[in-house]
């Protein structure tokens, strides 16, 4: 009995180190094996292991979308959070950061064509610079588009700034040099400017509360700096260069967990953060606004057509127009919004705003169709044969008196698919629009929390909405005349 | 020469044959009474008559616009009987999103394309006439049950057309009202117009009618001067309704 006890203690596996990471970031951090898709490479997954193997654990992986590893790691889902993660001054003031264990540059990346055009940010004035949203890149972008005058575009992912780059909807993408070599090997004909933009620093990030892991991290990554592990790891990758020493040097001499000066500075005041972040909250809510009414109008043009076409058109014209709407509506709108942005870009290069437009109208159009459907077939019978008698065309029966008395009985969905849509709004952030959701996200992500910018984000969504609901109650009281 | 011929109009609805070979005259400034049971196919004649309904066999001839049987009448054909035929429903069927007046200048607006100013003054002057010119600006959903009536009317007649049908317009109405709808539709006939009237109302009919056709199991029974038909019924199927009028 107590031999079996005893066999199953040292069997039992070691405790996990659950570490969470975007293998959608790709190499060389964290990838998908091609030889086994099951296993992951990269040289993060490197340092991970690194790190569970001085900590005595069994790293696990837990895969985590890039932009949201900082709250998952904070409500505890992994022990520790590492994909490239920057090392900024808002991120450790809400989490543990550990040292820095790799030094990047933000580099700027152009066409080869402006090889001697564009070699500064100075130099890109009134053109469109691309990055990943919420990074040290970002933030430097937004501060050009004040000083310099460049145009910034957001994405969410690091591949797509790059196609788009070589396409020409932008004119230059700056990211970090590791990201930037990368996709040199993968998309031809751009060039990557040697001069550095600014240093970044990736770290390991963990909870606030778990400060004394963070400690024990720090000893392990200054003992595999010594040691020679990190440079193996590094040179693996094909990412170590002059700069590492360095960082190693100033690391693992300071002995302190203290990060190099130059990339930890002293987080600035939280309340002067949310004021600057105001006017940006405004305009998105613009782009928001404007862009969802915009759609609607799409959206209710074309569902009017489709509707029509489906209560009088022939059978063929039925049958197509039945199509349509099941395919839209059976779809995901954000697929719809990568094939019109990505999927049609050899075709046609839509500009962002359009594709969303688009994307957004058509999908819609789809469920407004079916409520005027509904509607038309509403209208009682007797109205359209009151009608035919005094001689209206059919054409007349639909405009004058069947469409407004069905569009009456439609506007209160209507209404209801015009606020969905305004929340929908927020998914067009995948193609570079910044609209109101995807700048409240930034937001959260440089000032490292959720909760301010989450309230503000929802006040300026009923503002938006409520007045419409509003609007939409008063004109169904105007023509529900009341009864006598 | 009369406004309408009917000859052998024959229309069924599944196995049942609602229609079974009505055969009927009307001449100008008549005022015609279509009298029968209830499911005896006067609505479904006047229907036929304004093209709301196809039929299976014989022809309607309205002022030389002929119908015939089958699915739909050619468009032409169509365009041409709207002008000659109005028809004003049991249930008015006022276009509930227009007020009063926007009902009756809907057609001449759209269909006649006469200009606004004198189709407005039109519509007001058919609405006084029908006595609802101060409900110009009411809703349907405003107006009571003879209001909404008039209004209908007016619609109906905003076109001038030589034949208005009017189905069971004597229905809820209170005896002073249907005097008084007796007396407008007789003056609507003063300048050659012809009424075809369907009614259960036999009173009605000898008071203000020149003349009564009745419709029983989908034929025409009898037929003749409205006060001698109803005061000495022969057929039995007119004496029936006479009795039914008096329970």
């Amino acid at each position: 009995m107590i031999v079996a006890l005893l066999l199953m203690l040292l069997t039992s596996p070691p405790p996990e180190l659950r570490w969470g990471g975007d293998a959608e970031g790709g190499a060389p951090f964290v990838e998908a094996d091609p030889n086994d898709v099951s296993k992951l490479r990269g040289f993060d997954v490197e340092v991970a292991q690194a790190i569970a193997k001085g900590l005595g654990r069994e790293p696990r992986f837990v895969q985590v979308a890039f932009t949201a590893i900082d709250q998952s790691v904070a409500r505890g889902d992994f022990d520790i959070g590492m994909s490239g993660v920057e090392l900024t001054p808002a991120r450790c003031a809400e989490l543990a950061c550990s040292d820095p264990y790799f030094e990047f540059h933000e580099v700027l990346t152009v066409r080869e064509a402006d090889r001697n055009r564009f070699t500064t940010l100075a130099s890109l004035r009134g053109h469109r610079v691309g990055t990943l949203a919420g990074t040290i890149a970002y933030e430097r972008l937004v501060e050009a588009q004040q000083q310099d005058g460049i145009s910034v575009v957001s994405y969410d992912d690091d591949v797509h700034p790059y196609e788009d780059l070589s396409e020409g909807r932008l004119d230059a993408v700056l990211l970090d040099n590791i990201i930037a070599a990368r996709s040199m090997r993968r998309v031809s004909g751009l060039y990557t400017q040697p001069v550095p933009v600014v240093a970044g620093h990736y770290t390991v990030v963990l909870a606030k509360s778990n400060a004394a892991l963070r400690d024990r991290i720090n000893e392990i990554l200054r003992a595999r700096m010594k040691d020679g592990t990190l440079e193996r790891i590094y040179r693996d990758w094909q990412i170590w260069d002059s700069y590492q020493p360095a960082l190693f040097a100033r690391v693992s001499g300071a002995g302190s967990t203290e990060a190099p000066a130059t990339s930890k500075p002293a987080a600035p005041d939280r309340g002067a953060i949310i004021l600057r972040y105001i006017p940006a909250l405004l305009r998105a809510s613009v782009i928001t606004i404007v862009l969802s009414c915009a759609a609607m109008a799409l959206a209710i043009l074309l569902g009017v057509a489709i509707a029509s076409g489906r209560v009088y058109g022939n059978p063929l014209v039925r049958a197509l127009l039945a199509t349509y709407v099941e395919v839209v509506r059976g779809t995901p709108v954000l697929l719809q919004l990568f094939v019109l942005y990505y999927g049609l870009s050899s075709v046609i290069r839509l500009p962002a705003f359009i594709a969303a437009l688009l994307g957004l109208g058509l999908n819609y159009a789809a469920y407004e169709s079916e409520i005027y459907r509904g509607a038309l077939e509403a209208v009682p019978r007797g109205q359209l044969e009151a009608a035919r008698t005094l001689g209206l065309t059919e054409r007349q029966v639909l405009t004058l008196v069947r469409g407004p008395q069905a569009f009456r009985l439609a506007l209160a969905p209507m209404t209801n698919d015009f606020v969905a849509l305004l929340k929908d709004s927020s998914l067009v952030s995948v193609i570079t629009v910044v609209e109101l959701t995807k700048q409240t996200s930034i937001f959260a992500t440089n000032i490292g929390s959720w909760a301010i910018p989450g309230a503000m984000c929802a006040a300026l969504y009923l503002i938006l909405s409520l007045p419409l609901s509003r609007l939409a109650g008063r004109l169904e009281l105007r023509w529900k005349a009341p009864s006598a | 020469m009369s406004i309408l011929t009917i000859e052998n109009l024959r229309l069924s609805r599944g196995t049942r044959e609602v229609l079974r070979g009505v055969t009927l005259r009307a001449e100008r400034g008549e005022l015609v009474a279509l009298m029968g049971l209830s499911g005896g196919g006067k609505t479904t004649v006047l229907r036929s008559v304004a093209a709301l309904e196809p039929f299976d066999a014989g022809t309607i001839d309205v002022d030389n616009v002929v119908l015939r049987p089958g699915p739909i009448a050619p468009r032409a054909t169509l365009r041409e009987l709207r002008k000659h035929v109005g028809m004003v429903f049991q249930l008015h069927y006022l276009f509930d999103h227009l007020t009063a007046i926007q009902n009756v200048m809907l057609a001449p607006l759209h269909v006649a394309k006469a200009a606004r100013a004198e189709t407005e003054a039109r519509a007001m002057k058919l609405l006084e006439s029908l006595g609802v010119a101060h409900r110009r600006d009411a809703y349907p959903r405003e107006l009571s049950g003879g209001e909404a009536q008039r209004v209908a009317i007016a619609r109906a007649m905003a076109m001038d057309p030589p034949l208005l049908l009017m189905d069971e317009p004597t229905a809820s109405l209170d005896p002073a009202r249907r005097n008084e709808l007796g007396e407008t539709l007789v003056e609507l006939t003063r300048d050659g117009r012809t009424l075809i009237v369907t009614t259960h109302d036999d009173d009605f009919a000898k008071d203000f009618a020149t003349r009564v056709i009745i419709l029983a199991d989908g034929e025409v029974v009898e037929e003749g001067n409205a006060r001698e038909v109803l005061t000495n019924p022969r057929h039995a199927a007119t004496k029936r309704l006479l009795q039914k009028s008096v329970l």
